[in-house]
């Protein structure tokens, strides 16, 4: 630790003594630039892009502002009492029949008043030129990019200044070290800063800046290290702290690689256990496995997908709250067409599973087709809110997506709901009451329709939120369903049927599995695993984890 | 088997297995000609009737829905397509013994599972065999743990899943999403001669006729008895001292089989066989044939097979949008309002009329109403 703050702090030095030397050196017209603004008015190409080089190495932000004009076509040369000076043109009017410009001064934008066009010669700008200018303005961009308010931009252009470990760039790495106060900005600031370092020094600095790589864990200075480690010409003390440096980044990187596996387990849980909440409640009940539980996915889908669109078209002030209204439409929408659906059809099906197996399947091929056939065969698109992109950097080398975050948090709050209404309503007490014995339940009064269809229309709501929530990290097609419904009854089959925790645990525990075994066996091998899993599991506990016992359990 | 249906068949296997392959000889101007185009697709369905043939088996009489048929039908059509491909040589387009798609997938050596094919003997055999061990390894596996009813359809469909998923896949040298394909000789005949397809066409109209009375013969058996059994009550069948999962085990096994042989006739005559016939859909489309043709009669199967698959090459190809829309109609009407399917549908209107004509002719006497018994699983 010791060590590594030392490092930190001679770097820092190191850097301060850099930026002072640099800020005293910068204006001052030289000869030399004042050579290279005859050369520009010239005709020879070589000349004028060499001139241009000049302008642009002193890093000057006013040349560079000037280059900017240049590559614009607003640069102008005007000759006064035999002196060709040049300058930089501004708005144009028409007076009269002259057409006339205001004009200022080429460094210092100084206002030179308004003058007739005529009278000035346009500096043109041709390909080559804006080629050899390109590179200045873009470095200069990213170099602007470390005072932006945003740390997200700072951050990446402090990324992007580590990849490109150009030695002119230290210096105003440094002066921006210096000043950050976000932590992970000042991260990726002192990441770039060594990896400048790594790329341009040699001997006992290097050997340094490998050791301060390691430190921060970089990813991205692996390849670079290899090099270092790998090279003849370099010193035993250089390769050997590169070759620290890369197990400890290994080390790092194992670590963050495994709490991601486990947030993507814990993500891909909790879609399925939106998805099967609502499954499992209703085979539970009813004894109907829904085949169309996808589809209402689907329509939960596209109703935000419409909401999102109603806002643009109305409300676009208001864009980022969209998300919010279709949350609970989705709901609704699905929650409708599920009540349409089970008061329809799946109501005179009643204890006859495997045929409401097929009539659901039907059903779901016609709201598919209907999607497919309303919305078109491609994929929509929905953005998403600002305030679901981005992530929360938790570790180095780890950005958890806010997306992910809002989808396991919904989850969660939809397993609470689900616990609420079932075991503290009177709502819930009448679900249990079915669910344990329909005969009896119906002999004191129990309306089971009533139960059935509201169960129903809550189970289909959950899908439609499932839908919603899968737009933000998910394509939004016709055929949204069909990729996870399979998924989603595998794990109403492990979990069993008798209790919620089951459709938890099952969820929960396939979810992770299978983002686990992904690394390692690829998304399709994994899925076959999965399967052969759980018809091994079957083996051992044929009803699932968690059996409905005692007379109940043969239907 | 009762008289009536020995004839009905009779006459059916002789319109279906020498009528129809002289009137695709007579010359195409005749009134009675049956073009190639109109036998090979009656030659599909023929193939499709013998799958499902195995499915209502299982299915109708076993109570057993299995959503997972495609894969052992696929299992067949491979095992055959494999052979077909070996025996297009160094006649492909790259002029390379191995596979087309091998060679575009820059495959050195043939894989070894690839190298048995080359044996036409090993190919028929592995057609019934390989789908009867998977088959049999999956069934022992489901039902020993007493895996029944949806839960037994859900792992079939996931099944189906994984096995559409595994076969896309190009690692497994199998032609991944192209399938199998370019045929050029089936055991040295060649593909693109009439006559070659018509004598195909003949094996599979055979074979359908073999694998009804096969279906039939185990209906009537015991075996047969007790499975109606298991459909019925599967709890009573095991107290009574019956092994439920051994006769379930056995129609399976038997159905993958249908299911395979069905597979192997179906590629040489289509002349592909890609995954997209084992995914989930396909498995489920099989069982929807069952269903409307009319579960737990067998000649509903076929009927239905047949009815659904032309309904389909008409509607995909006049109004491809409206397809799904009707097989989605299908499955909902097929539950609802006609659970035992077309057949069952003629059954109850033959005996209307029948009663109304009886009627009319003596209303003293009134026939009692016949029931055909709906399969409730």
């Amino acid at each position: 630790m010791i060590s590594r703050l030392s490092v930190l702090l001679s770097l820092v030095v190191w850097l301060a003594a850099g930026a002072a030397g640099h800020a005293a050196a910068a204006p001052a017209p030289s000869p030399e630039v004042a050579a290279a603004l005859t050369d520009l008015t010239g005709e020879d190409a070589d000349k004028r892009e060499a001139a241009v080089n000049v302008l642009g190495k002193t890093r000057d932000p006013r040349w560079i502002q000037f280059l900017s004009a240049l590559r614009d076509g607003s640069v102008y040369a005007r000759t006064r009492a035999g002196k060709t000076e040049l300058v930089v043109g501004g708005s144009k009017a028409t007076k009269g029949d002259q057409d006339i410009i205001d004009i200022a001064g080429a460094y210092d934008r100084e206002p030179l008043g308004t003058v007739a066009l005529s009278d000035l010669k346009e500096l043109p700008a041709d390909r080559r030129l804006r080629l050899a200018i390109k590179p200045f303005l873009d470095a200069d961009e990213t170099q602007a990019q470390l005072a932006d308010p945003d740390p997200n931009v700072r951050r990446g252009a402090a990324v992007k200044l580590g990849n490109q470990a150009a030695a002119g760039t230290a210096p105003v790495v440094e002066a921006a070290l210096k000043k950050e106060s976000d932590r992970w900005v000042h991260h990726a600031l002192a990441e770039a800063l060594a990896l400048i370092h790594l790329a341009n020094f040699t001997g006992a600095e290097r050997a340094q800046a490998a050791r301060t790589l390691g430190g921060l864990h970089s990813e991205s200075a692996v390849p670079a290290l290899q090099r270092l480690a790998g090279d003849g010409s370099a010193s035993a003390d250089e390769r050997a702290a590169a070759s620290a440096a890369i197990r400890r980044i290994e080390r790092w990187g194992l670590l963050t690689r495994t709490v991601e596996t486990l947030f993507q387990g814990a993500s891909l849980g909790s879609i399925l256990l939106l998805m099967a909440l609502g499954l499992a409640v209703v085979f539970g009940l009813m004894g109907v496995i829904n085949m169309a539980h996808g589809e209402l996915m689907a329509l939960g889908a596209y109703a935000t997908f419409v909401v999102q669109n109603w806002f643009r078209a109305t409300w676009p002030a208001y864009f980022d709250s969209y998300f919010l209204v279709a949350l609970p439409v989705s709901f609704l929408v699905a929650a409708a067409v599920g009540l349409v659906l089970e008061r329809g059809v799946i109501r005179l099906l009643y204890g006859r599973p495997l045929e409401t197996l097929l009539l659901t399947w039907g059903a779901s091929l016609i709201i598919q087709q209907a999607l497919r056939l309303w919305f078109g065969a491609a994929n929509v698109d929905v953005s998403s809110p600002s305030w679901l992109s981005g992530g929360v950097p938790v570790m180095v080398g780890l950005t958890l997506p806010y997306n992910r975050v809002f989808i396991i948090g919904l989850a969660a709050v939809s397993v609470a709901a689900m616990y609420w209404l079932l075991f503290r309503t009177s709502a819930g007490l009448r679900i249990r009451a079915v669910t344990q014995n329909r005969a009896m339940s119906s002999c004191l009064g129990v309306r089971a329709g009533v139960v059935d269809a509201t169960t129903f229309a809550f189970g289909a709501g959950l899908a439609g939120l499932a839908g919603c929530a899968l737009t933000q990290i998910g394509n939004v097609g016709p055929s949204l369903g069909q990729n996870y419904i399979v998924d989603s009854f595998m794990v109403v089959v492990t979990g069993g049927v008798g209790k919620l925790a089951g459709t938890i645990l099952a969820s929960a525990g396939l979810g992770g599995l299978t983002k686990g075994i992904e690394p390692a066996l690829g998304a399709v091998f994994g899925k076959v695993a999965i399967l052969v899993g759980v018809i091994l599991f079957l083996q051992r506990r044929p009803a699932g984890l968690f059996a409905t016992r005692g007379r109940n359990a043969e239907a | 088997m009762p008289r009536r249906e020995i004839v009905a068949l009779a006459i059916a296997a002789f319109v279906v297995a020498v009528v129809l392959p002289i009137c695709n000889t007579l010359p195409a101007g005749s009134p009675l000609a049956v073009s190639n185009f109109t036998l090979n697709l009656f030659g599909k369905f023929l193939t499709y009737a013998i799958l499902a043939l195995g499915l209502d088996l299982l299915w109708g009489y076993a109570g057993v829905l299995s959503l997972g048929h495609g894969v052992f039908f696929g299992l067949g059509a491979y095992a055959m397509g494999m052979h077909l491909m070996l025996e297009i040589g160094s006649k492909s387009v790259y002029q390379s013994s191995l596979p087309d798609f091998m060679v575009w997938n820059q495959v050195k050596t043939l894989p070894l599972f690839w190298w048995p094919f080359h044996s036409g003997a090993f190919t028929v055999l592995a057609i019934m065999l390989v789908p009867a061990l998977f088959g049999f390894a999956f069934g022992y596996l489901a039902f020993r743990s007493r895996i029944r009813g949806v839960y037994f359809s859900i792992i079939t469909q996931a099944l189906a899943l994984s096995a559409w998923l595994v076969f896309n896949r190009n690692e497994m040298n199998l032609g991944g999403t192209n399938g199998l394909a370019d045929f050029k000789t089936i055991f040295g005949f060649p593909l693109n001669q009439p006559r070659t397809q018509r004598a195909l066409y003949v094996v599979t109209a055979l074979a359908l006729i073999g694998a009804y009375l096969l279906c039939r013969w185990i209906t009537l058996t015991r075996a047969g008895k007790v499975l109606v059994a298991i459909r019925d009550s599967e709890t009573r069948v095991l107290f009574s001292g019956y092994s439920p999962a051994a006769y379930k085990l056995f129609v399976f096994v038997v159905s993958a089989v249908l299911a395979g042989v069905a597979g192997a006739l179906y590629a040489p005559q289509v002349g592909i066989i890609t995954p997209a016939k084992i995914g989930v859909l396909p498995s489920i489309e099989m069982v929807v044939w069952v269903a409307a043709g009319g579960r737990g009669t067998l000649y509903g199967a076929v009927l239905g097979a047949f009815g659904v698959n032309w309904i389909q090459s008409w509607l995909t190809t006049s109004y491809p949008d409206f397809w799904l829309l009707f097989l989605g109609g299908l499955f909902m009407g097929a539950v609802l309002f006609f659970p035992d399917g077309i057949v069952g549908a003629l059954g109850r209107l033959g005996t209307r009329v029948r009663r109304i004509v009886s009627r009319r002719t003596d209303p003293a006497v009134s026939t009692p109403s016949v029931s055909l018994g709906r399969p409730t699983p």
